[in-house]
């Protein structure tokens, strides 16, 4: 059974359509990557499998369970999120330590002080790190406090949204590793967003394309490199990802 | 190792080490204002005149003596006596516990109340935010004199509700400031992020969104602190706020203001002790501004 099912999914923001029957499915222990350009939808995604999009239709299932209306604290143990943008993702006046601690206390997991440690420990971070603020760690050692927050509370699903496009060249290949590394210890399931092509070639088995709220095609990543098989908007995207180049631009197409 | 590098560590070993370090930080960076120190230091003399105005104090502020009335200042008395003979200084002195004591309770009734009303309306939004918002509009329809006037009035005379009466009428610009804070902070990463790990509301407002708040707040009371201090001035020299024989420098105020023209030091001295001690509230709290303001980085 797959970790995480959706099937014909529909979210409007205040009447206009932002996704549009998206369907996919996601094998356990797997990576799946989602890509598309900005405004398609792969955001809004994740956005609404964690919960924070009120309004949606159709079915999402978790680890085999349907999601209500409502996400519960159970839910909140089998998925979590890892942001876009490190400096906006952890508050400002609370420690490594608060952060982290926080959801341990909400679930009331018990055991804090050791979990904090071991959280840190596990995404390269040592014990000096614990009570800074986050204005004193780089952009780098900010998102790995904001996976270690994610992986604190044992998640199964984790989703991924552009997890390394606010960081440095030099820093992205060292958090992309550090999650590699995660997903096989801890045999997680990443759902990874990213409009960078190279990035969930790298990282994931499965990808899909989506464009204007619908997802065009799902094809494996192999597959990425025998572009007559894939449609018309998949080779465009392919294309455009390889860098600018003004005469493949003048043949670019609107597809709806 | 010494306490400066304690505190500076750029690895505290504990949660206590590490707020008191960013205090230091703080600290430091208010130094750098002088004006600002100076305002601390007329507020701390405040809270020292009014803890020892019992030793301070070189008559009772109560007695009145009909022979030495309305001495000029020096002459036995360092600023001179009032229309009942007594001591202006020690009224001052004795008077400065009111001050203190309205300033203080205005600020810890007035400011979490804004604080919690604004914080609401913003994190909620919806119905919740329209109709704590109409309320407090309504609250800032009225000039601040006028409205505690009429609180006073119905309520009756005396320092209590006066106080009462102030506090009454400072919350609504908190509440103002701090639900633009939280319509600030609420979208934020951070914020979706706290959902995700299923903190609770109350815990999301109080834990999350009120420190965002708290700094521009604690700002904007200090600067109100003069505008307290005078409201409650006007209230004691309409005979409204504090009653006779009670030395509140504004009821002084008023006091001396049959006499003005040729006694002039019963009016002027209680005068210039609310310049003071509200020029130390301005200043202070302009020099807090640059240490707390959120949006000066870091």
């Amino acid at each position: 059974m797959p970790m995480l099912e959706i099937e014909y999914l529909n979210v409007r923001f205040s009447d206009t359509p932002v996704l549009k029957d998206v369907g996919l499915a996601v094998p356990r222990n797997a990576s799946f990557g989602l890509v598309g350009e900005s405004g398609s939808g792969k955001s809004t995604v994740l956005r609404t499998v964690c919960g924070l999009v009120d309004d949606w239709d159709g079915t999402i299932s978790v680890a085999d369970r349907k999601l209500g209306a409502k996400r519960d604290l159970a839910f909140y143990r089998t998925t979590q999120m890892v942001f876009q943008d490190p400096y906006g993702s952890l508050h400002p006046r609370h420690t490594i330590h608060r952060i982290l601690s926080e959801p341990v206390k909400v679930h009331r997991l018990g055991d804090t002080e050791a979990r904090v440690a071991a959280a840190l420990a596990q995404v390269g971070l040592d014990a000096t790190f614990r009570f800074r603020y986050p204005h004193q760690l780089s952009g780098g050692q900010r998102q790995r406090v904001a996976i270690a927050r994610a992986l604190i509370l044992e998640p199964q699903l984790v989703l991924l949204d552009e997890p390394t496009s606010a960081l440095d060249v030099s820093i992205q290949a060292e958090i992309l590793n550090l999650l590699q590394d995660l997903q096989q210890r801890l045999g997680l399931t990443y759902v990874v967003v990213s409009h960078d092509l190279a990035i969930v070639a790298h990282m994931c088995e499965t990808v899909a394309i989506m464009n204007r709220g619908r997802v065009v095609e799902t094809v494996a990543t192999g597959a990425l490199g025998d572009t007559a098989s894939l449609s018309p908007y998949s080779r465009q995207l392919l294309v455009a990802s390889k860098g600018y180049d003004r005469a493949a631009v003048d043949r670019f197409v609107d597809f709806e | 190792m010494t306490t400066r590098q304690w505190l500076l560590s750029a690895s505290p070993a504990s949660q206590m080490q590490a707020r008191l370090g960013r205090a230091y930080v703080g600290w430091q960076s208010f130094r750098q204002n002088r004006l600002a120190v100076i305002g601390l230091a007329i507020i701390l003399l405040l809270v020292l005149v009014a803890a020892l105005a019992d030793i301070l104090a070189p008559y009772d502020p109560l007695a009145s003596d009909l022979t030495q009335r309305l001495r000029a200042p020096g002459d036995g008395f360092l600023l001179g006596s009032d229309g009942l003979g007594r001591d202006i200084l020690s009224r001052i002195i004795h008077g400065s516990r009111y001050t203190l004591m309205i300033v203080a309770l205005v600020a810890i009734t007035a400011a979490p109340v804004g604080l919690i009303v604004g914080t609401a309306a913003g994190f909620l939004g919806g119905w919740v935010d329209t109709v704590l918002m109409r309320i407090t509009d309504i609250f800032l329809a009225f000039p601040k004199l006028i409205l505690a006037l009429a609180f006073v009035s119905a309520l009756g005379p005396g320092i209590e509700n006066a106080i009462l009466a102030i506090a009454l009428t400072s919350w609504p610009p908190y509440a103002r400031v701090a639900r633009a804070e939280t319509l600030t902070v609420r979208g934020a990463d951070y914020m979706a992020a706290a959902r995700l790990q299923g903190i609770s509301r109350t815990r999301q407002v109080l834990g999350h969104i009120a420190p965002m708040c708290i700094p521009s707040l604690i700002v904007r009371v200090t600067l109100d602190m003069a505008g307290i201090i005078l409201t409650a001035a006007g209230l004691g020299f309409l005979g409204l706020g504090a009653q006779p024989p009670l030395p509140e420098w504004g009821a002084m105020i008023a006091n001396g203001r049959q006499f003005l023209l040729d006694q002039w030091w019963v009016a002027t001295m209680p005068g210039i002790a609310i310049f003071i001690v509200s020029l130390g509230f301005n200043l202070f709290g302009d020099g807090l501004r640059d240490v707390l303001d959120p949006k000066r980085g870091q």
